[in-house]
């Protein structure tokens, strides 16, 4: 599945059209040249534009509370901007994605498109965006403004495709009522491997199974990704050329999610998203999940929530984390006027995503992060450390299916299907030609 | 009159057709266009999206087709055969999938087929609240499938869920995993899709039903048939064409699964839920691979094709 990040808005978004299905003979009607070099090098790289008005069509996923920050966003950007018009259409990530390309080769894609960070090598791989290394250059922007993680992964090929905007890692969301009834200090959530266990047994002792692991993506899948680069595993080797997902650390990592199961700290069979409605009801006491639900806790002071980085179950800090990046889409007749004035916006917006915080996201650029104001938003501020350590998917064309892969081998492991071990064997080997065939398919 | 014997009964008496003026029995030219412009505005229609689509397709089927990418090499028959080759990296999903459509069909089907037919039957009575009745039992199938999968999602959750509560709370085991483990997610699946789909088919039966001509229930009666020689003999068989047009739909219907089990089991445990539509929509519009995926539609149509031909064959057989 495409990552998408919120799971709440999964629920509202869910309806995949069973129509999709229908479209894939007609997409294949739009031809498909998309231009090979589309306008880089133009005007000075987004500092300021001055030439005649330009409209510009920006496309997002943002359909929960954060996009009607971006929208208005977008809005004042517009007022500030006499000469740049910027238009704003917003679709489901999973719809979003497999509509760009169509879009893109029939000529009706967007100017501007926000894209997550583990899409951009499979678009770049694709020629659906640009080259924006120009950018970065005129904006004097370098690794030093953002965390390397980040910075690095909007690279493929040697060359940048992606402004990041922020970074969303998985956050730690603990109960205080029930921490609280268990005995334990609802102020000091653990935060290492032994503080951990001992919190699970002592809310066992009072009845409650402390930390339930969902078998899905959405979070169990980000957990066992999170707690495999705590062993010190990877998912990949260093080109992604193997798959590695079943390493002894992996293993390891998965084998301690798995025995929480079978030592009751976890009920078996934990559904979709059930892992977080128990938080939230008082069933359980911790679970691991986006930042995204921070602006979720919120709207519900009564639940008690808290949240806290990640604790350090294995031998080093790491968390699953994606991050949005701005890039710009290639046009079959490059408009350069089109293109300044895209890089003009992408720089405005990623100076002001301080604004774009409010909307529970760490933001990318570090003067930002490290600003008063940013420290003053409670919990988003919180997750912001875990920016130094957190474990980026790398960039690779066509990784989404790999990724898929590696889920579901979590998923047979966390329902007993298999053992850790067979599971993750028989999903590297299955990776393994997934990305022999990613080789092949993109050449790289 | 000797020139126009041929056109048959139904001309004798009309004028001739503009184009007929020309010599020699040639009277019947302009009518034999006259179907074919009839058709017109359906064949352009089905040409553009069935015919073509079809044929797209197959050109897709014998390439490597990814939108975006410049390159799009002929592969000729690779794509087909890497769904039968079981080095290649989509074999074990294909296969997968194809298992879990062809679990669902089975299962689903014949309830699909059956039970909709009790419920119309009853329906078909006349008591009071037959209105009420039909409206409720029609009522599931106007939801979305995003709406029935959301709430029977959060309604067989094995944790949480409303199904396994009120299952202990009359003393049965109340730990069923019902979306996460087969052989309860089937169970699922098929047991929520007769519950949002009867209606549809019931709905068809009733409509069945009151073509029966009653004279015929009234003549059986008098022979002394009793309820279940009616139903055998008068019912049934007045019921035939309904019944393969019900049984061919919902066949198609059932192969074509997808929303149902990407809500509510998301394909758990592993990939066993996940079916064959779903395959394709992933490969197509995933993973960029509109030949692989144009393969996998062409062989599932042909069975599904071969299937229905089957189904009509066995229903013209017990007519004769």
């Amino acid at each position: 599945m495409i990552q998408n990040e919120m799971s709440r808005r999964r629920l509202l978004g869910l309806g995949v059209g069973l129509g999709a299905a229908a479209s894939l003979t007609l997409a294949g009607c739009g031809g498909g040249s998309a231009t090979k070099s589309g306008g880089t090098a133009s005007g000075n790289g987004g500092k300021d534009y001055t030439g005649p008005k330009v409209s510009l069509n920006l496309w997002n996923g943002f359909t929960g509370g954060d996009g009607d920050i971006f929208k208005k966003l977008v809005e004042q950007f517009n007022s500030e901007h006499q000469n740049i018009a910027v238009a704003v259409n917003t679709y489901r990530w999973e719809d979003y994605y497999s509509k760009l390309p169509g879009a893109v080769s029939s000529g009706s894609g967007p100017d501007i498109a926000v894209m997550h960070m583990d899409q951009l090598a499979t678009f770049a791989a694709r020629g659906v965006i640009t080259e924006l290394d120009d950018v970065a250059k005129a904006l004097e922007l370098s690794e030093g403004d953002f965390a390397p993680t980040v910075w690095k992964g909007g690279i493929y090929n040697n060359k940048r495709y992606g402004i990041p905007l922020d970074m969303h890692p998985l956050g730690f969301y603990y109960n205080k009522a029930v921490m609280q009834k268990a005995g334990l200090d609802p102020n000091k959530p653990p935060t290492d491997k032994d503080e951990f266990t001992a919190a699970l047994t002592e809310l066992k002792k009072s009845g409650v199974q402390g930390f339930w692991i969902s078998p899905f993506q959405f979070t169990g899948g980000m957990t066992f990704y999170s707690l495999l680069h705590q062993w010190g595993g990877t998912l990949f080797d260093a080109d992604v050329a193997k798959a590695t997902f079943n390493s002894d650390p992996a293993v390891e990592a998965c084998t301690w999610l798995v025995d929480l199961i079978k030592q009751g700290h976890s009920p078996a069979n934990v559904g979709q998203d059930a892992d977080y409605l128990a938080l939230k009801s008082g069933k359980n006491a911790f679970n691991f999940n986006g930042i995204w639900q921070i602006n979720d806790i919120a709207k519900d002071p009564n639940a008690q929530i808290g949240v806290a980085e990640v604790p350090q179950i294995g031998s080093q800090k790491a968390v699953w984390a994606n991050s949005h990046n701005f890039t710009i889409v290639k046009q079959r007749s490059a408009d350069n006027n089109k293109v300044s004035g895209a890089k003009v916006f992408i720089n405005w917006l990623s100076e002001h995503s301080l604004d774009w915080a409010k909307g529970g996201q760490v933001p990318a650029r570090k003067q930002v992060r490290e600003s008063a104001e940013f420290k003053g938003i409670k919990d988003v501020s919180t997750l912001a450390p875990e920016l130094e350590y957190a474990a980026f998917p790398p960039a690779a064309p066509g990784l989404g299916e790999v990724l898929t892969t590696f889920y579901t081998s979590f998923n047979e492991a966390a329902l007993g299907k298999k053992s850790p071990k067979q599971a993750l064997d028989d999903g590297v080997a299955k990776a393994n030609k997934q990305l022999e065939d990613n080789r092949k398919k993109y050449g790289s | 009159m000797a020139d126009v014997i041929e056109v048959g009964a139904a001309h004798r008496d009309a004028p001739p057709p503009a184009g007929s003026k020309t010599r020699g029995g040639a009277t019947n030219r302009g009518s034999r266009a006259t179907p074919y412009l009839f058709l017109a505005p359906y064949l352009v229609l089905f040409g553009v999206f069935g015919l073509l689509p079809i044929i797209f397709g197959l050109w897709l089927s014998v390439h490597q087709w990814d939108l975006q990418l410049p390159n799009r090499p002929f592969v000729g028959l690779d794509n087909y055969k890497d769904l039968f080759d079981s080095d290649s990296a989509i074999y074990g999903d294909w296969w997968s999938s194809v298992r879990a459509t062809g679990i669902f069909t089975v299962f689903s089907v014949p309830l699909l087929v059956a039970v909709p037919l009790g419920l119309a039957l009853l329906l078909n009575r006349s008591f009071p609240g037959r209105t009420f009745f039909r409206a409720v039992y029609f009522a599931p199938y106007v939801l979305g499938v995003a709406v029935i999968g959301l709430l029977w999602r959060f309604l067989l959750d094995a944790n949480l869920g409303l199904v396994n509560r009120l299952l202990g709370a009359v003393g049965l085991p109340s730990d069923t995993p019902w979306v996460t483990d087969v052989p309860w997610a089937w169970v699922s699946l098929v047991g929520v899709t007769v519950w949002w789909t009867s209606g549809f088919n019931a709905v068809i039966y009733l409509a069945g039903l009151q073509d029966i001509s009653p004279e015929l229930y009234e003549a059986a009666r008098m022979d002394g048939a009793n309820g279940w020689q009616r139903f055998r003999n008068v019912t049934l068989p007045g019921l035939r064409p309904v019944m393969l047009f019900v049984l061919t739909t919902t066949i198609l219907a059932s192969a074509n699964v997808f929303g149902q089990s990407y809500l509510i089991t998301q394909g758990a445990p592993g990939q066993q839920t996940r079916t064959v539509v779903w395959r394709i929509v992933d490969e197509g519009l995933r993973d960029n691979d509109a030949g692989r995926a144009a393969a996998m539609s062409i062989i599932f149509a042909l069975a599904l094709i071969v299937i229905s031909i089957v189904n009509f064959r066995f229903f013209r057989f017990r007519e004769d």
